[in-house]
């Protein structure tokens, strides 16, 4: 028989599941895990604070493709982690969080640190567990992972209450890890049905979402659009699934995505929508987001097909298996004057250039890519430079660039960056961010420097929270209001005083080899560019208008 | 209910066979109200084998009741989702027991 604590139980079935490092801050309700964990070969990592614990997790998550896994207290770290959980929940990214919970004799009393952690984070996960004997955690850790990893991946929470951390069991033997289920293709009837559609249509998009990055797909995404010729958007979480040079991408859709994109989808007569949800940033107005066009749609998530849009031609399917047998099935085919006419788009709708004007956000994210190379790992915050770095990064590779999509949370550029940097230690990371968002985790900064990871964090600082302010001069009258950050911090001082090395860019009168240097040396470098305050992101779809209408900033003195 | 004929046209009666844990009602009820759909009538009680419940669910028939459905059998705790027309006796058997 094998004999142990709730706690060294769970750590060692973490152990078994590969669990190499774990992102958290221990409190009085997961002392007995911290206790084990401290005797483990688990890497613990120092979180600041619970939310960038959990964005950590997810940072290693969103590279790696496999389940991270953050720890919290009751109570407070509990709720702390909740904004990474719905961030994670929103763009389908596997992240296992375990809180510790008060002993399960006062659940319901309001004790100390108490909080209804399952039924908080009940609309923010994929599920949720309270585990409330030790011998459920034999079931509940693999099933965890199962689930976090199976088909749409998601968040789980286990919420384990203190007197089952200590509690000991025996038991007989180790149950297996939990593994994603086997990625099932698409029904041969529906691919049939898919494949007729895609060889009739004149004018067909092949529409890439993040399902694409979670299923290992884009080579074979590639492949497909290649085989049949097929002109291809991407979603902002599909960013890097296709080279954004290659001659076949459009580039991104939507609110901010170029022009004679979301021109060539309002004409098209065939939308291929795989592992993508048709959120209303990719699509603007629905009612007129591809009028024209018949919807093929390809997704693992049943609940997805005709949840915003009708799809004429459902598959439900792991997103890699279902594009082999269409890749398979598919003949090749050439379509000139469909190509020759997006071209035109593109002539009508020009795509911006960039020059080397290092106080220029645009001009320095090309830059940036330049020096640092196609292999870094690319994260942002949220905001304009968010978008700026969408639009205007050379992505070449999936897994590549990370950013909160669906949730859109300011303060997860820092963090995610470390998990980025714990997973992959050997690539270059560079984190984009904004005077605004740097503010909401800046405290991870001495996490990051205590584990020495080879962070880049350029802060695009225009003293302002720039996206607000855009929308204020543009449909509020100019009633800029709440969202001028003119009182900053000295944020170089600051970065220092974390033990950074710190570069501001305006003392050098924005110099290349000062920017070069920089990039180039190992370890947390933090470089602070002061930015033109009004400096917009464009082009742009109103709010709630359509694709087809985007203000292009010409109107404001900005092509 | 007084103009119940109207309203019979207009609902769909759900079956849910779930795990029975506490928390299982969280989850489902949680759904309705996050989706936005409305749940007018609920019923559940311990299958005999005792680890399973079932669960009666009264809604609205409308477009977005399959849309529901989906979303229902994503979740982790429901083993399956039936949808039965609206002239099913369950709540009709239980009418006697709502009254002022």
């Amino acid at each position: 028989m094998i004999k142990r604590t709730g706690a060294e139980l769970t750590i060692q079935l973490l152990q078994r599941q590969g669990i190499t490092h774990i992102a958290g801050i221990p409190g009085g309700a997961n002392l007995p895990l911290y206790d084990a964990l401290s005797r483990s070969t688990i890497h613990h990592v120092l979180a600041r604070h619970e939310q960038g614990a959990g964005f950590m997790a997810q940072g290693m998550a969103r590279v790696s493709g496999r389940p991270a896994v953050c720890f919290a207290t009751s109570g407070p770290g509990a709720t702390n982690v909740l904004t990474a959980l719905a961030d994670a929940h929103l763009d389908s990214i596997p992240v296992i969080c375990i809180t510790g919970q008060v002993p399960l004799s006062l659940i319901g009393s309001d004790a100390f640190q108490e909080v209804d952690i399952y039924g908080m984070s009940l609309p923010v996960t994929k599920h949720n567990f309270l585990v409330r004997s030790v011998e459920e955690l034999l079931e509940v850790i693999p099933a965890a992972f199962k689930i976090a990893s199976s088909g749409r991946p998601g968040p789980v929470l286990i919420d384990i209450p203190k007197n089952i951390q200590q509690q000991e069991l025996e038991f007989a033997d180790w149950p297996q890890p939990g593994v994603a289920d086997v990625a099932e293709a698409a029904a041969i009837q529906a691919i049939d049905d898919a494949v007729e559609a895609i060889e009739a249509a004149e004018r067909p998009v092949l529409y890439l979402g993040g399902g694409v990055v979670h299923a290992g797909a884009a080579h074979i995404a590639q492949l497909l659009a290649e085989k049949s010729d097929l002109p291809t958007v991407m979603t902002l979480m599909a960013l890097g699934v296709i080279n954004v040079e290659h001659p076949l991408s459009l580039g991104m859709l939507g609110m901010h995505g170029a022009a004679a994109t979301n021109h060539a989808l309002h004409k098209s007569d065939l939308l291929i929508a795989v592992g993508a949800r048709f959120d209303d940033r990719a699509t603007g107005r629905l009612a007129e987001f591809c009028p024209q066009a018949r919807v093929i749609h390809i997704d693992i998530d049943a609940s997805e097909f005709h949840k915003l849009r009708f799809a004429d031609i459902p598959l439900r399917g792991d997103v890699a298996p279902t594009l082999e047998l269409l890749l398979q099935k598919i003949s090749i085919q050439k379509r000139d004057s469909w190509r020759k006419e997006i071209e035109l788009l593109k002539e009508l709708h020009p795509a911006p250039l960039y020059g080397n004007d290092l106080a220029n956000p645009a001009d320095l994210i090309r830059q940036v890519a330049g020096i640092i190379g196609s292999d870094a790992l690319v994260v942002t915050d949220v905001g304009q430079h968010q978008m700026w770095t969408a639009q205007a990064y050379p992505f070449s590779q999936a897994r590549q660039w990370l950013t909160s999509g669906g949730l859109g949370t300011m303060g997860f550029g820092l963090p995610a960056a470390i998990g980025a940097a714990l997973a992959e230690p050997d690539r270059p990371v560079v984190c984009f961010s904004g005077d605004g968002s740097i503010l909401m985790n800046i405290q991870e900064l001495a996490t990051a420097s205590e584990q020495g990871l080879n962070i880049k964090l350029i802060l695009l600082n225009n003293g302002a929270l720039g996206l607000v302010r855009q929308q204020q001069d543009l449909f509020y009258g100019g009633n800029r209001f709440a969202s001028d950050l003119a009182n900053s911090p000295d944020f170089c001082a600051i970065a220092r005083g974390f033990g950074w090395s710190t570069l501001d860019l305006a003392e050098v009168d924005y110099n290349q080899q000062s920017l070069m240097e920089a990039l180039n040396t190992a370890g947390p470098q933090f470089i602070h560019v002061p930015i033109d305050g009004s400096e917009r992101v464009y082009p742009m779809v109103p709010p709630g208008g359509a694709n087809h209408n985007m203000l292009t900033g010409v109107d404001h003195g900005k092509q | 209910m007084e103009n119940s004929n109207q309203n019979i046209r207009q609902q769909a009666i759900l079956e849910l066979t779930v795990d029975n844990h506490p928390g299982v009602m969280s989850h489902v009820c949680g759904l309705f109200s996050r989706r936005a759909f409305n749940v007018d009538g609920i019923l559940c009680l311990p299958l005999d084998d005792i680890k399973t419940s079932q669960i009666w669910l009264r809604v609205q028939e409308g477009e977005r009741l399959s849309q529901v459905e989906s979303q229902l059998q994503k979740l982790q705790d429901v083993h399956s989702v039936r949808r039965h027309p609206p002239d099913h006796a369950v709540f009709d058997h239980m009418q006697g027991f709502f009254q002022e």
